[in-house]
């Protein structure tokens, strides 16, 4: 369905959230005078006491004007002037709601808005006029006569001519723009047809004729908006979701100035900058460190799990996350362009190998509209050699035209990827491309990315036996002091068989290498290897090391925690044929062991985001399409190369950007899910077809005969739409 | 048959009286929230006096 001579608002929302985020936040940064309102997410809201707590609670709260809670979108509007978000979070969570801040540049909710009011309005308008001209229809169909029917015919008219011309205008805007640019759409017949039937009716009713299709011209107007409102409403559903985990990364960064620290939108920062990184903050510009030590987590970019050390000197990528020190960087690269600009380039060339993919209602049409046409014009002209009969000619070119008109092409297949987006959305599937949920039903090879996909990226202690129970409270109360995702791994794992925490002395953070304490006048660390001493061993494995302060160092090994669902997710895949891959930035043993838990048998380790994309790409040259499930920088290229790509909403943007679709929980299991439903989409849609298309063998034949009237066109019609929806909606259960 | 003289002009102007309250409803925004309205109805909250 990305055709645009199919859908007019395509042309105005481009695809990419990046560009539409950009000119927004300028915008909201040059409205900053007239203070905007602040907008919160409650993700726990569901009910009528919710609303009035989280409302009573912010309007009772001194500053407050006005807060309006949106329990469709799950999010609170607040006018506070002067006040912020980190203000208001505490208020709402006092009352045991989790809230989280939005960025409101990156919410375009409004202008989406109007576009599905508009239609809604029109579907109104012609919905009104449907009703009163089936009224007087039924009175011409069930006998009227002579000056009696005239007349209903004039009123029909009056009514039919302003609300084709106002109700059709997004056929017809599409149809022109479809002509000019030499293209058959599927609005071309749609429209021809619409202004046909109510130039012949006009027509009839001049010389007091027996058929009008008045009823039939705004009928079809009727149903096919709904059709395109469907089709609006799955795009806005998850285009303003997809908005919703951009928004809730409010991009600052805290640049260094005489005054202090002063924080700034990252897309203010420009090169030479000095920016301060906190530790467990994201790094949100390129540059290079001035000053600090600490550890970095690089597995969105790399894949690697190991976190890498950091002293001034080393270069940082925007995305990367800084575990323990303070750092001051200087900014190379700023704003989006960072992380991008080195992207653009594989993303580009990625896209432009993918190619057009062409929806099955885009092929169905591009077979149909031809058709129609021909059909129309033969009739016309069989009937006016045998008859030279102008008028009656024109009136039966004019059946065909409204008989075959393409109910089930546009209201059919969005009502079922209405339906199966509706159903997956509940599962926690995002779908962010029309035509995704077509091109997952093709899939047949699976290519998932370790770190952060299949594994939650985050840390967990092997085996809690390696610590003697005597040295577990001076573990504990080291591993609290550090926010190390180890450290915080291994306090989890020890608090978890119930140990207490020691009283430790001067508990101290040495950025880079661990944490030092004092326990019973000895020495205590938890740290680097070389830090402590040690030797590090196999330096492939995640590891963290324990000194008591006598005897050597003990081991303390990680791994990588599995995400859940991953394990159910990957075998149902094998279990139904398809082909699994393992990719991943990671080294061998890690991969391995990772690949041997979940029975993949094809893994490949230290592969580089080229390789990624090559890999992909040599896949489909073999002819297989391929899901790729990704969540890095370094995945980015091979999300845009595969055939249809999911990412999960921890991934970083522009990985996200990349793929159509995003997966919302942390539970991988709709993965496998969503591979079976989509091929139930896509057989409902080809049902659909072929139910439109037995209508169409019955009805045309009588059409192109001469003997249809408008009673049966406005009974094929509503027959065809009706039991199409219908076929559509046995998707739900 | 002259009723329908009447008639005619009357269900036109009912009908009508419909599509202005859609129209009027649409502008007024009360679309935007349809499962938060449908929740506030339940609450008891301005039961006993109308909201200021």
């Amino acid at each position: 369905m990305s055709d645009a001579t199919l859908h007019d608002h395509d042309a105005r929302l481009s695809a990419c959230p990046a560009c539409d985020a950009a000119p927004l936040a300028s915008r909201i940064a040059s409205a900053k005078g007239a203070q905007a309102d602040i907008i919160l997410s409650l993700p726990t809201i569901h009910c009528a006491t919710c609303i009035t707590d989280v409302e009573g609670v912010l309007n009772r709260h001194p500053g407050v004007k006005a807060a309006r809670v949106n329990l469709t979108l799950r999010r609170v509007t607040v006018d506070a002037p002067g006040m912020s978000a980190e203000e208001l979070i505490p208020v709402v969570e006092s009352i045991g709601y989790e809230a989280h801040e939005l960025d409101p540049a990156a919410l375009s909710a409004s202008a989406a808005d109007r576009q599905g009011r508009d239609i809604l309005m029109r579907i109104g308008v012609s919905g009104f006029a449907m009703m009163n001209i089936m009224i007087l229809s039924v009175a011409v169909w069930s006998g009227a006569e002579a000056a009696t029917r005239d007349m209903f015919h004039w009123i029909s008219g009056a009514i039919a001519l302003p609300t084709v011309a106002f109700a059709g205008r997004p056929f017809f805007s599409s149809a022109w723009r479809a002509i000019s640019h030499g293209r058959l759409g599927m609005d071309v017949p749609i429209s021809l047809a619409l202004i046909l039937a109510s130039s012949i009716s006009v027509y009839e009713t001049l010389n007091s004729g027996r058929h009008a299709y008045f009823d039939a011209a705004v009928m079809l107007c009727f149903f096919l908006l709904i059709g395109r409102y469907l089709d609006y409403r799955t795009r806005a559903v998850a285009r303003s979701a997809a908005e919703e985990l951009t928004a809730l990364e409010v991009p600052r960064a805290f640049r260094i100035t005489a005054a202090g620290d002063e924080p700034v939108p990252v897309s203010e920062l420009v090169p030479g900058d000095l920016i301060r990184i906190r530790p467990g903050a994201r790094v949100p510009a390129d540059g290079e460190i001035i000053d600090g030590m600490s550890e970095i987590d690089r597995s969105l970019l790399t894949g690697e799990s190991i976190p890498v050390a950091a002293a001034p000197g080393l270069a940082l990528s925007a995305g990367e996350v800084n575990l323990t020190g303070p750092l001051v960087l200087r900014v190379t690269a700023a704003g989006r362009d960072s992380s991008l600009a080195r992207l653009t380039a594989l993303v580009a060339a990625a896209e432009s190998a993918r190619g057009h993919y062409t929806s099955l209602a885009d092929r169905a049409s591009r077979l149909y509209s031809p058709l129609v046409h021909l059909m129309a014009f033969c009739s016309f002209l069989g009937w006016y050699l045998a008859t030279h009969d102008l008028r009656l000619a024109v009136n039966i070119a004019a059946a065909v035209l409204i008989i075959t008109c393409p109910c089930a092409l546009g209201l059919a297949v969005p009502a079922v990827i209405t339906t199966a987006s509706g159903r997956l959305f509940r599962r926690g599937m995002l779908i962010k491309e029309g035509t995704a949920l077509e091109r997952l039903a093709d899939v047949d090879t699976v290519v998932f990315d370790k770190t952060g996909t299949l594994t939650m990226g985050v840390p967990q202690l092997v085996s809690i036996n390696v610590i003697p129970v005597e040295a577990r409270p001076v573990a504990l109360a080291l591993a609290q002091g550090s926010g190390h995702p180890l450290s915080q791994a291994l306090a989890q794992a020890l608090v978890g068989v119930g140990t207490v925490p020691a009283p430790l002395a001067d508990l101290r953070e040495v950025p880079g290498y661990g944490i030092a304490g004092n326990w019973q006048g000895r020495e205590v660390r938890l740290g680097r290897a070389d830090w402590l001493g040690a030797e590090h061993g196999d330096a492939r494995l995640s590891a963290s090391w324990l000194s008591l302060g006598q005897g050597a160092p003990i081991r303390l090994e990680f791994s990588d925690r599995l995400r859940p669902g991953a394990g159910e997710c990957v075998s149902a895949i094998l279990a139904s044929g398809r082909r699994v891959l393992l990719l991943s930035g990671d080294a061998a043993p890690v991969v391995e062991d990772l690949a041997t838990r979940l029975g993949i048998a094809e893994w490949r380790a230290g592969v580089t985001p080229v390789e990624k994309a090559t890999a992909v790409h040599d896949l489909r040259e073999q002819g297989l399409h391929v899901l790729m499930v990704g969540d890095g920088l370094n995945d980015t290229a091979a999300l845009t190369e595969a055939h249809v790509s999911i990412s999960p909403a921890s991934a970083l943007d522009a990985a996200r950007t990349a793929s159509d679709i995003v997966l919302v929980g942390s539970d991988l299991s709709p993965v496998a899910q969503s591979l079976t439903l989509a091929r139930q989409a896509r057989s409902r849609i080809k049902e659909n077809f072929a139910i439109s298309f037995l209508y169409n063998i019955v009805a045309v034949p009588i059409a192109i005969a001469g003997f249809a009237t408008p009673l049966m066109a406005a009974l094929a019609m509503s027959l065809s739409s009706i039991s199409v929806t219908l076929n559509a909606l046995r998707l739900r259960r | 048959m002259e009723i329908l003289g009447l008639l005619i002009p009357v269900s036109l102007a009912l009908g009508g009286l419909g599509l202005i309250a859609f129209i009027w409803a649409l502008r007024g925004r009360q679309y935007e929230d349809p499962k938060g309205d449908a929740e506030r109805i339940l609450s008891t909250e301005w039961d006993d006096r109308p909201k200021p």
